[in-house]
């Protein structure tokens, strides 16, 4: 795995682009001419457009998804998906709303992944390895397979940060998790049945209220707030004609 | 990967490059910021709002006789999902102090406050806990947090945003408690972008005349939603959650309260009722009615449902006739189409750039302005960029943000857009993305008062639902800081009134009466609303779905 940083902004597990594609809103069939991929949704072949998303070949097939979508974008992780592809062994997965479709495409979504997660109080935690073992104590149990890592839609350094986790190293745990949009498919694969999300989401919390340094701006500023600094300058834009207002916005100097 | 044709236009881009970067290090404007005039001639002529059919006069209800969205104007008059007369109101299914319609930023927020007062709520959300806006916005959310700005400057940035028209006393509760909410988060674990001495890293967004963007990269949204939603799942005790079970109608009292909802498990399709003392819509905002056929950044679920739900029960709306463009949607690849790229782009020094590679904007306008200018450099000056499916958009250099704040700053900042391309072969720090216009944000909503009260005792509303606060235009970084300060504000105020009210009997009949009012006004639809979820199927398979029964949208 140690060329996988290098590859960081390759595109995995994709094929090529291709130029012409279906509307992604108001689907509507496409022009003869269009190049299609046959794909098994759920085992059942149907004939998709060949540029579309999981996603999107799922709509086109008359389905109506009610679980597997949220943003649509990348970002919230309701769309896992799990494939296999002619002539290989391999189970991939991926997020259904930004992976194109290829030929002979396998596919499910995984409606919901059950995954445990602890309950506590923030505010009684203690930022360290114990805390870990605490609430987390399956993070122990990872045999450093680098499955996790695999799984990732991110591409993230899943293993690694679970690592951290086993260290305490609550900083490297944050930044290796930081953009883990929670989609379950590390914790679904992963022998040790470690929820892998959860752990990262500790992690950024405990670091983010105890261990990021703390802004001398911001303390000051809610002080000016509370001794209500800026209510007379309030009172007077709040009561201000609309011109008058207008004049000072537009005379108002910018920060470069 | 950019097709051949592109590529003497993306020469130009990369030509002007260098001269376009010793201007910005200069440090003066790189294109001269509109005036008050210029800026309402580029409105009025380009902006989509201005359209004649834009907008259509209500025929019906609180707000009747006024101009609004006509899309919206649509879903308001349309008929229930439910028949009233089939619900056992005596017996509720489910009996709460608080109901919290919408699980994302507002709704979580709101139930974290009544629980830690030790109120009791309910949150109905229609996808998972998340599914939201709230966790798509990437860019970050504003706070006058630095020493050369203060919310009083905020203030005036953001009435200027909003052309004037927003609410006073809720522009001055947005910017008056921006720095609490910036620690309030910070406290809960969220992890801002910082400096080395631990002061917040801040930039630029459109309308912002001091730097006070605070962000978490650019998963902004995520990393304080997710925060959110961990805290709510660690208060079982108090909040409880009900994923695909969306609110249809809201339920009111004998007295004319606001005294719960009807929940729909979008599954099994059964309904269900809530009692609650109190209410708040927290529904978000409605880019999945793609108004003006416009693609969207939004989420799935984001329908507009709590508009026409507090619309029948007699809740006012307010700017209901405006609607925020982003100016920087995607259009290239299609796959990605309406996507958002983040005006953070812009803040950190992206420029947007026409065929010939020539910057035609100032480019952190107010967003209606900006979207304004692009789309007259595309429709009158004729110097877009067709795609190979016919769309039209101009370039927004991001190689230049390499060059103005050091390589490896995009793979730092932007990693979600640098993902987001690079699937299609695009490595966003070599090339410009193409961009359009895209459907964004509801500017305006169901109007509110500071402490989230609705006009209808027992309803408070939060979030993009909400209307006032923007005016007619909201500014980048004010709307996740909206969610946030109206969040706390609907959860504090919910919990003060559920502790003094009591409730009488309760009624649906509003819905009824608003089916009578329907035939009054001589209005024949077969639209149903709330519409829940916009409908994806093809034509053809519709067409084959014989025996398929559809209640608006769904099946
Ligand atoms: C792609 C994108 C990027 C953005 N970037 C930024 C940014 O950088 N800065 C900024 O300030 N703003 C940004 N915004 C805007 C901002 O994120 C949203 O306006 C804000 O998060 C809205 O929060 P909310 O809680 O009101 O609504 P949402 O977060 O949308 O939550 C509404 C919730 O209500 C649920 N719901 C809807 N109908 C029902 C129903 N009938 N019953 C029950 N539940 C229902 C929805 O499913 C959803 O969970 C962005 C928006 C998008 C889409
Ligand atoms: S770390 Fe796991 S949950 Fe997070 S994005 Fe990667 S695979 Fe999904
Ligand atoms: S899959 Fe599980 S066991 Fe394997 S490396 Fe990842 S966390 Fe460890
Ligand atoms: S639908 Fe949100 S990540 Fe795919």
């Amino acid at each position: 795995m140690a060329t996988k940083k290098a590859a960081k902004k390759t595109p995995k597990k994709q094929t090529k682009p291709k130029a012409k594609v279906k509307p992604k809103a108001k689907a509507k069939k496409v022009k003869p001419e269009e190049k299609m991929f046959t794909i098994f949704i759920m085992g059942k072949a149907h004939k998709v457009p060949a540029d579309a998303t999981i996603m999107g070949a799922i709509e086109y097939a008359g389905y109506l998804i009610k679980r597997g979508a949220g943003c649509r974008e990348g970002f919230c992780g309701a769309c896992a998906t799990v494939y296999r592809l002619p002539g290989d062994y391999k189970i991939y997965t991926g997020l259904a709303c930004t992976t194109l479709v290829e030929d002979g495409m396998w596919l499910t979504q995984l409606p919901v992944i059950p995954g445990q997660r602890a309950i506590y109080d923030l505010d009684k935690l203690v930022p360290n390895v114990a805390t870990i073992q605490k609430l987390y104590p399956e993070v122990f149990r990872c045999v450093a397979c680098n499955t996790c890592t695999k799984a990732c839609p991110q591409d993230l350094e899943v293993m690694d940060y679970i690592q951290a986790a086993k260290r305490g190293d609550l900083e490297q745990l944050m930044d290796l998790s930081f953009d883990c949009i929670c989609c379950g498919l590390c914790a679904i694969r992963c022998p040790a049945e470690i929820v892998q999300y959860n752990v990262g989401l500790l992690g950024k919390r405990l670091y983010g209220k105890y261990l990021s340094k703390k802004s001398p701006e911001l303390k000051k500023r809610l002080k000016e707030v509370k001794s209500k600094k800026f209510d007379k300058e309030y009172k007077e834009m709040m009561t201000m004609k609309k011109d008058k207002l207008k004049k000072k916005y537009y005379a108002r100097d910018l920060e470069s | 990967m950019y097709p051949e044709y592109m590529i003497p236009s993306l020469e130009k881009v990369a030509q002007s490059r260098n001269k376009r970067f010793e201007l910005a290090k200069s440090g003066k404007p790189v294109f001269p910021p509109m005036s008050a005039e210029e800026r309402e001639d580029v409105l009025t002529k380009f902006h989509p709002d201005y359209k004649s059919e834009s907008r259509r006069k209500i025929r019906l209800g609180p707000n009747k006789g006024e101009l609004i969205t006509t899309e919206v104007a649509d879903m308001l008059e349309s008929h229930a999902r439910i028949k009233p007369e089939l619900f056992d109101l005596s017996s509720p299914d489910y009996e709460t102090d608080i109901l919290i319609i919408g699980g994302g930023g507002a709704g979580t927020a709101a139930a974290i406050i009544a629980a830690q007062k030790g109120v009791q709520s309910i949150i109905s959300t229609k996808l998972r806990l998340g599914d939201a806006n709230s966790m798509m916005s990437q860019g970050g959310m504003q706070a006058a947090i630095t020493p050369q700005d203060s919310p009083t400057r905020h203030y005036l940035d953001a009435m200027g945003g909003g052309h004037f028209d927003n609410k006073p006393e809720l522009v001055r509760a947005l910017t008056e408690d921006g720095p609490d909410v910036v620690k309030w988060l910070e406290d809960l674990g969220v992890v801002w972008d910082k400096n080395e001495d631990g002061s917040m890293q801040v930039l630029h967004g459109g309308g912002t005349s001091r730097k006070r963007m605070a962000s978490c990269r650019d998963y902004t949204g995520a990393i304080i939603l997710r925060t959110l939603m961990d805290e709510v799942r660690n208060l079982p005790d108090k909040i409880t959650v009900l994923e695909f079970m969306p609110i249809v109608e809201l339920i009111m009292d004998s007295k004319g309260r606001c005294a719960g909802g009807v929940l729909y498990n979008i599954e099994t399709e059964e309904y269900f009722t809530v009692k609650a003392k109190a209410t708040i819509i927290a529904t978000g905002g409605y880019g999945r009615l793609h108004i003006r056929g416009f693609d969207t950044t939004n989420h799935y679920g984001a329908t507009g449902d709590g508009l026409v739900m507090a619309y029948r029960a007699g809740a006012k709306l307010m700017y209901m006739d405006s609607v925020q463009y982003h100016p920087t949607g995607s259009v290239f690849p299609e796959q990605i189409a309406g996507f958002l790229i983040t005006e953070k782009i812009r803040g950190a020094g992206g420029q947007p750039l026409n065929i010939d590679g020539e910057l035609f904007v100032f480019p952190r306008e107010p967003r209606d302005v900006e979207s304004s200018a692009i789309i007259r450099e595309c429709v009158q000056h004729k110097k877009g960029i067709t795609t190979p499916s016919g769309r039209v958009g101009v370039w927004l250099d991001s190689p230049l943000i390499e060059m103005l704040q050091g390589e490896g700053y995009i793979q730092k900042q932007f990693p979600a857009m640098l993902r987001q391309f690079i699937r299609y072969g695009i490595d966003i720090t070599e090339e410009p993305m193409l961009v359009f216009p895209s459907l964004h944000y509801q500017n305006g909503g169901i109007e509110i008062n500071a402490e989230c009260e609705s006009n209808i005792p027992g309803l408070y509303v939060a979030g993009e639902a909400s209307g006032g606060v923007h005016g007619r235009n909201r500014l980048m970084g004010n709307s996740v800081l909206d969610y946030n300060v109206f969040g706390i504000r609907a959860g504090k105020s919910a919990t003060r009134y559920v502790k003094t009210v009591k409730l009488g009997k309760l009624t649906l009949e509003h819905v009824k009466d608003y089916e009578q009012a329907l035939k009054k006004s001589k209005i024949k639809t077969d639209r149903i609303a709330p519409v829940l979820l916009p409908s994806y199927t093809p034509e053809d398979v519709r067409k084959r779905q014989l025996t398929a029964c559809y209640e608006g949208t769904l099946r």
